[in-house]
């Protein structure tokens, strides 16, 4: 009837159509296919092609995997062994290095019996970026603390970890665990802390140290808290200064005097000592956590008010962005030395970690920078509306919208920055990539051997930029919640 | 253009005072060269509810935003709740946790819900216990009867229930005085009448209100004072009544005879 009713011109609906489920979809891997590879000839063609190229590549390097040998003591065992079983001439890859030399890999030429120190701060890491990261799923934050622990304690066991400090691991992770069900957010004073404990179980050596560091923080607050009753401007510097003074004019010696009075401390490890991917993490995360701040601040100052800020932070970051990673690496190794005073030991790793900073920084605030640009003018003004002051709107409404919307790009600077870490090779450390593969092939059993190692290393480094980007789309997805 | 008011408006609270909110002293700014008001002079008393009306680019978004310091006024004096809006920060800051603005674009946070949007202000600028902001702020929700929408995020709502989230965020922080800024002219027809049926409670309260609005019913209906504005000059004010039916300027009559449609 209906449908009579619909070709006139006049036309009044009785009843009204209720709503239907939608057709079922054509489903199938036939249809996938078809739709996604061979929907036109162009595309076809595509396919194929693709498909050529792919097999180019395996069926070249198909034999060599294939042929690996993971047990063996050199370089010409490994061809030996080839040799017997695939036959004169054959192909192989020779895995064994990985397998005997994996421990400089990844621990440089740290002591071996002190391995578990840095594989402790690695797990760590983890319990301390638990409440940052997965702050808000609580199923997923179950799963990374679960792993971390049961991951960390047997490492830590295999090891050979002393029962003191297998005692502590424990007690933390599985801690961490329990208290993550209920406070979370309790868990950010282990963040807090670990920062120092991380460096004092790295570098080892005195206790003192790190308590007169967190002396001085105490001594800040305590500052803080007596002149906020004059006034909140001049807290934040009184703090400051404070906690400058004691760090720079008598922390040293109050911890070596403490350290003559009660010795208390671990093993020292040197500088030179680390290496591989210890190294490379080390100098990653810090450089992370501590370029992520310092981006977000230099982005805030190129767009302020006032032109004495915004021109210092112009100056800063077109000088980073215009020279090269590695001329700033030798500025930390050569020129830094000039300007010290002379006998001062500056260790070359913090003189990386802070060239390495200021380098993300620059990028990082451009990143943000773009991220600020893109919120409409009318957030700000809804802020200053509603009586918030300019450091309230920043973080309260304008950085948690800006930041997300930078998310893409802050996780690139991170992963790039990552990558770069190789490059302190050139200032004489021992990166995975390089330094560590040459040292590998100056020993008689393994001169020779190309790209086993390169292999390796390379696919550490996709495991963890490959988490981090994941983790980038995930911490989008759950921020999305605009539904425009 | 506008919506016909057709309920009963209840006046019992509507009583101007002779109290000064806010008092505009020979006012002028520039936007660069551009001399976008000219010689302000604007005295609005406790409970008075103002419309402010003309052609598009006369300035009066400019002349309300210059209320609560959005924009700096270069000559002249603006006083507010007897706090002279200087370069002064202190001053501003007072200025503006007194004064509510709803914008065109409401301009909700997008990041935070409903409630959060609520609180915000409350709990950081006032120092409000957050139980007490959201039990506060769940009070204007159901007076702008949009309670059951307090954990959805802004993006999830119509832009009539986004308005009226943005009126219910500023009276949230307890104003003397609301600044509206076309607060309907980015909705569709038949959201206008929600969000004006929460202006118009409002105004009922006695609240002072300055509006920018072509809703010339609204005008008609709860406004003390017209003013027309045009080429950054006040042109005319008046009561309603005689505005509409006896305006003196012919740029009034003009404007009129657009908006009104003959
Ligand atoms: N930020 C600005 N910079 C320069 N000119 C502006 C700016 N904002 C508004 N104007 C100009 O000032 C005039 C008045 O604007 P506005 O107050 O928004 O008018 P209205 O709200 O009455 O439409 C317009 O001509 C507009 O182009
Ligand atoms: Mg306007």
């Amino acid at each position: 009837m209906s449908e009579i009713h619909a070709e006139t011109v006049a036309f009044v609906r009785e009843t009204m159509l209720p709503a239907e489920a939608p057709p079922a979809r054509e489903a199938g891997a036939v249809k996938w296919l078809r739709e996604n590879l061979f929907s036109g000839p162009v595309n076809t063609l595509l396919t194929l092609l693709g498909l050529g190229i792919i097999w180019f590549l395996v069926s070249h390097f198909w034999d060599w995997f294939a042929h690996s040998v993971w047990s063996a003591n050199s370089l010409s065992e490994c061809r030996q062994i080839i040799a017997e079983t695939w036959g004169e001439g054959a192909r192989g890859a020779c895995f064994a290095v990985i397998r005997e030399r994996w421990n400089q890999y990844v621990y440089g030429f740290y002591p071996s019996d002190l391995y578990w120190r840095p594989t402790l701060v690695f797990g760590l890491l983890f319990v301390a970026l638990a409440p940052v990261l997965f702050s808000e799923s609580r199923s997923l934050r179950r799963l990374i603390l679960g792993l971390t622990t049961a991951v960390t304690l047997i490492l830590l066991v295999a090891l050979g970890t002393p029962v003191l400090w297998l005692i502590f691991a424990a007690a933390v992770t599985i801690g961490a665990s329990v208290i993550a069900e209920r406070h979370p957010l309790y868990l950010l004073i282990f963040s807090a802390l670990y920062p120092l404990l991380g460096v004092w179980l790295l570098w080892g050596g005195s206790i003192w140290g790190v308590i007169m560091v967190l002396v001085g923080f105490g001594l800040g607050w305590g500052a803080w808290l007596v002149a906020a009753r004059v006034s909140p401007m001049l807290s934040a510097v009184a703090a400051a200064l404070v906690a400058m003074i004691w760090w720079i004019g008598f922390a040293g010696a109050a911890a070596s005097d403490a350290q003559n009075l009660i010795p208390l401390g671990i093993t020292p490890v040197d500088s030179d000592q680390f290496g591989g991917f210890l190294l490379s993490i080390t100098i990653g995360v810090a450089g992370i956590a501590l370029s992520l701040p310092l981006g977000i601040v230099l982005a805030l100052a190129r767009r302020s008010d006032m032109f004495l800020v915004t021109s210092l932070a112009v100056m800063f970051i077109e000088f980073i962005r215009g020279v090269p990673l590695i001329t700033l690496l030798f500025v930390a190794s050569l020129l830094l030395n000039y300007f010290l005073p002379p006998g001062t030991n500056f260790d070359i790793i913090l003189r990386v970690i802070i060239m390495v900073t200021l380098f993300a920084a620059a990028y990082m605030a451009e990143v943000i920078r773009g991220g600020l640009a893109a919120l409409p003018k009318g957030q700000y003004e809804a802020a200053d509306a509603l009586g918030l002051d300019y450091w309230k709107a920043q973080r309260l409404i304008i950085l948690p919208q800006a930041l997300k919307i930078s998310i893409p790009g802050i996780v690139s600077t991170f992963i790039g920055m990552f990558k770069d870490t190789t490059l302190v090779t050139f200032v004489g450390l021992y990166d995975p990539l390089k330094s560590m593969s040459d040292a590998v092939r100056a020993s008689t059993s393994w001169k020779g051997i190309y790209w086993e190692p390169y292999i390796f290393v390379g696919v550490i480094f996709f495991l963890i930029c490959f988490g981090m980007s994941r983790y980038s789309m995930y911490l989008e997805r759950r921020l999305a919640r605009d539904h425009r | 253009m506008s919506e016909a008011i057709t309920r009963k408006i209840d006046r019992s609270h509507m009583e101007v005072s002779d109290e000064v909110a806010i008092d505009i002293r020979a006012m002028n700014k520039w936007y660069g060269t551009f001399h976008v008001l000219r010689d302000i002079n604007l005295t609005v008393h406790k409970g008075e509810r103002i419309v402010i009306a003309g052609p598009s680019g006369s300035g009066k978004s400019t002349l309300i935003r210059c209320i609560n310091r959005l924009e700096e006024h270069q000559s002249g004096h603006i006083v507010v709740d007897n706090v002279e809006l200087t370069s002064d920060i202190k001053n501003i800051d007072k200025v503006r946790s007194e004064v509510g603005m709803v914008f065109q674009h409401f301009n909700l946070f997008p990041h935070l819900t409903v409630l959060e949007n609520c609180t915000l202000a409350p709990i950081w600028v006032r120092k409000v216990p957050k139980k007490q902001a959201e039990a506060t702020a769940m009070q204007f929700l159901e007076k702008v009867k949009i309670p059951e929408q307090a954990h959805k995020y802004p993006g999830q709502l119509s832009g009539g229930q986004q308005q009226r989230v943005a009126i219910a965020r500023s009276l949230c922080m307890q104003p003397k005085i609301m600044l509206f800024d076309e607060p309907t002219s980015a909705l569709d027809p038949e959201m206008i009448k929600e969000v004006l049926d929460t202006m118009i409670e409002l105004a009922e309260e006695g609240m002072t209100m300055l509006c920018v609005t072509h809703e010339m019913g609204f005008a008609q209906a709860v406004a003390n004072r017209v003013i027309f504005m045009d080429q950054g000059q006040i042109v005319e004010q008046n009561n309603p009544h005689d505005f509409f039916n006896n305006p003196q300027s012919e740029r009034t009559k003009l404007f009129l005879s657009q908006i009104l449609g003959h």
